[in-house]
């Protein structure tokens, strides 16, 4: 079963993959806040943590229609349905390296865009650990909209539609925990270990729905 | 016979059999002279004494200058080349602009981080949004939009001839970005921006950065020319490779 | 070991596309779908290998070593029309991803990467990535991919199309190979594939509009 993780994974950063593309994706996305707000340092790092909490999903979300559609193309995808491994572990498995080849450098590139934003040491430690606690909670999200949309010629588009209002908790939490750690009356771990609870569940319920939608959705 | 006498000859003379000859007979050349004149710009870079105000951080100047310079020369080699690849459609050109923008976002970016070094105990952050800083940050990102479009795209010519396309749309546009960059900061923060200028150079500072300046101008020269010769060397490979796949079919 | 299918329908968009196709394969049996374009082959054997659910009936596997409630699908190598091979890998990570991704059914072993690219003529070529290879290589290799793993029943769909005859002839030395060590083969084709006492079925396609619904 690794043999698929690893697969995915060289996937995803042989030239054409989607790694690169999706942190350049985030960063050009923050870095145009600046332009429409203004270059008021003090509103900046007011407002960074939600940016780049926004930046991370908006760039989360771009690749994720990638996440069946190339294995549909070629035929892949058939012969993953047909062994019983069984699916949820395959879609988890699918997930997991997709989050490894996209998710993870956007929050390793982070803490970089916190500093164009002039948030403080504090604020970009927090946001950092919010976005490696969240993300894979959008990826699970994002697998059953890409696996709804597995089928169809524009799913791209659509994925993004049906995914977003989905992953709105994520963002609350994610935010709100960010916050905290640097705002003081505001307790930074509840909001923080609901975020890991979405994340457990999603981990659970996303593999779930992906293997179901992938079943019927197949032609 | 549209094209004229001196073109041809210009593109005999350039094809990539003898650009690889020349390449492998001035590359140890270059590179020896590169080194010695780095290993004198660093030796002058820190005999000269620091500046009263700034400190030991002046000497940051010494590899920021440069590195920003080449940051812009690398795009016009690039926009150069990027008309070679559309005008004479020349293979060399084509590998020119590709091997080329990974040195620009290199360099780009030891801007970036030597400013942005600089910076923090000058002006207490890390990173404030002055017009000059954020046109380099967006060159930046143009930089690697085009390393992500040479990787996007299997066919080598197509793609080479898709980012000419962009580089020169792109060089068109950066005075474009320039001037609305440098009016949206004006216009938001008209009192607070920090400027650059500082000190008039003194003749101390001067001569450092004059050879350091030489010496990356070198440096980039050295590696555009060694990338570009990896890049027909790889292109080479995939041919000989292609070609063993087409063998494979026939014995069979 | 026995292949069955038992009053078998399914549906394309709204048209019943057949209806009662029922077959028994045992061991070392093959049989061949043909019928024209639209006929309902493609469709029947993506039933059979689980891909889509049929309107009716049941497709069933029977062995001594199968656990009970394994599902037919899973004793199933399938060829499609795509290769489910990626471009940007070599053909050998390939193989290797497909060989340890599938796994041995129990009473066989598959071949090593190595010696299934030969057996297919293209040993010379498994370094190379796999999008530099022509279209007919590209096929060779999917098909390579059903000796990396052992499964005894294969279906071919179409798996000749697009092929001279010397790689056609490839293909039929190893499905024979295949049906004689006890394997099954269920496939649709258009040419002949040159094998000894194989079962047709004809498929006549449109079989009425799916009333009842309504």
């Amino acid at each position: 079963m690794t043999a698929l993780l690893l697969r995915d994974l060289k996937l995803s950063v042989r030239a054409g993959g989607g790694a690169l593309i999706g942190v350049l994706f985030f960063m050009t996305v923050v870095a145009v806040i600046p332009f429409g707000v203004g270059p008021d340092l003090n509103l900046l790092s007011r407002i960074g943590p939600a940016i780049v909490w926004i930046g991370a999903l908006l760039s989360a979300l771009l690749g994720l229609d990638r996440l069946f559609q190339t294995d549909r193309e070629d035929g892949s995808l058939d012969l993953l349905l047909m062994q019983e491994h069984p699916l949820v572990l395959t879609v988890l498995l699918k997930c997991l390296a997709h989050w490894l080849g996209n998710g993870l450098p956007l929050v390793i590139a982070s803490p970089l865009l916190g500093l164009f934003m002039n948030m403080s040491e504090m604020a970009i430690g927090a946001t950092m650990l919010t976005l490696l606690v969240g993300t894979p909670a959008l990826t699970f999200i994002g697998a059953v909209g890409a696996a709804v949309a597995v089928a169809l010629p524009r799913g791209g588009l659509l994925v993004s539609i049906l995914v977003l209002p989905l992953a709105i908790p994520v963002l609350i939490f994610g935010v709100s925990a960010s916050y905290a750690a640097v705002e003081d009356p505001a307790p930074f771990m509840p909001p923080f270990l609901i975020l890991v609870a979405i994340t457990m569940f999603f981990a659970v319920l996303g593999p779930l729905g992906a293997a179901l939608a992938l079943r019927n959705a197949s032609d | 016979m549209t094209e004229s006498l001196a073109i041809t000859k210009l593109s005999d003379l350039a094809n990539p059999t003898r650009f690889l000859a020349l390449a492998a007979r001035i590359l140890p050349w270059m590179a020896a002279v590169t080194a010695s004149l780095f290993a004198i710009g660093l030796y002058l870079s820190f005999a000269t004494e620091g500046d009263y105000q700034q400190g030991q951080t002046v000497r940051i100047m010494y590899v920021h200058v440069p590195a920003a310079w080449l940051s812009m020369m690398c795009y016009s080699v690039m926009a150069l080349s990027a008309i070679g690849t559309l005008v004479w459609r020349h293979p060399l050109a084509d590998v020119s602009h590709k091997a080329a923008a990974p040195l620009g976002a290199a360099f780009t970016l030891i801007a970036l981080a030597t400013g942005s070094l600089w910076g923090r105990p000058m002006w207490g952050t890390w990173w404030v949004w002055d017009a000059r800083l954020t046109s380099v940050f967006v060159l930046f990102l143009m930089y690697l939009g085009l390393i992500a479009l040479n990787r996007a795209m299997d066919d080598p010519s197509k793609a080479a001839r898709v980012s000419a396309v962009l580089i020169l749309v792109g060089f068109v546009n950066i005075p474009i970005i320039k001037f609305s960059v440098d009016w949206w900061n004006t216009l938001h923060q008209p009192a607070s921006v920090i400027r650059l200028d500082g000190p008039t150079i003194d003749g101390e500072f001067l001569w450092p950065l004059l050879v350091m300046a030489i010496a990356f101008t070198l440096l980039f020269f050295t590696l555009h020319i060694a990338a570009m010769r990896n890049e027909i060397w790889r292109r080479r490979v995939a041919a000989q490779r292609r070609l063993a796949a087409r063998a494979a079919g026939r014995e069979a | 070991m026995r292949l069955t299918a038992d009053g078998l329908a399914a549906r394309r968009g709204e048209d019943l596309i057949f209806k009662d196709v029922s077959f028994d394969l045992r061991t070392g049996e093959s049989l061949v779908l043909t019928g024209r374009n639209g006929s309902g082959k493609s469709t029947l054997l993506r039933v059979v290998a689980g891909l889509l659910r049929p309107e009716s009936g049941r497709v069933e596997w029977y062995s001594e070593s199968a656990e009970s409630g394994m599902r037919a699908a899973e004793a199933c190598h399938y060829l499609g029309h795509r290769n489910a091979m990626k471009a940007e890998l070599s053909v050998a990570e390939n193989l290797a991803f497909w060989k340890n991704f599938f796994g041995d059914v129990k009473g066989g072993h598959g071949l090593p990467v190595y010696e299934a690219a030969e057996l297919v003529g293209l040993g010379s070529i498994v370094h190379l990535p796999f999008g530099y290879l022509s279209a007919g290589q590209q096929r060779r290799m999917a098909f390579a991919k059903l000796l990396v793993a052992y499964r005894p029943v294969w279906i071919l769909d179409e798996a000749t199309a697009a092929l001279d005859v010397n790689a056609e002839g490839v293909f039929t030395t190893l499905i024979n190979a295949h049906l004689s060590e006890g394997g099954i083969l269920l496939a649709a084709t258009h040419q002949p594939l040159g094998l000894e006492n194989a079962r047709e079925l004809r498929m006549t396609g449109f079989a009425g509009v799916g009333e009842g619904t309504w």
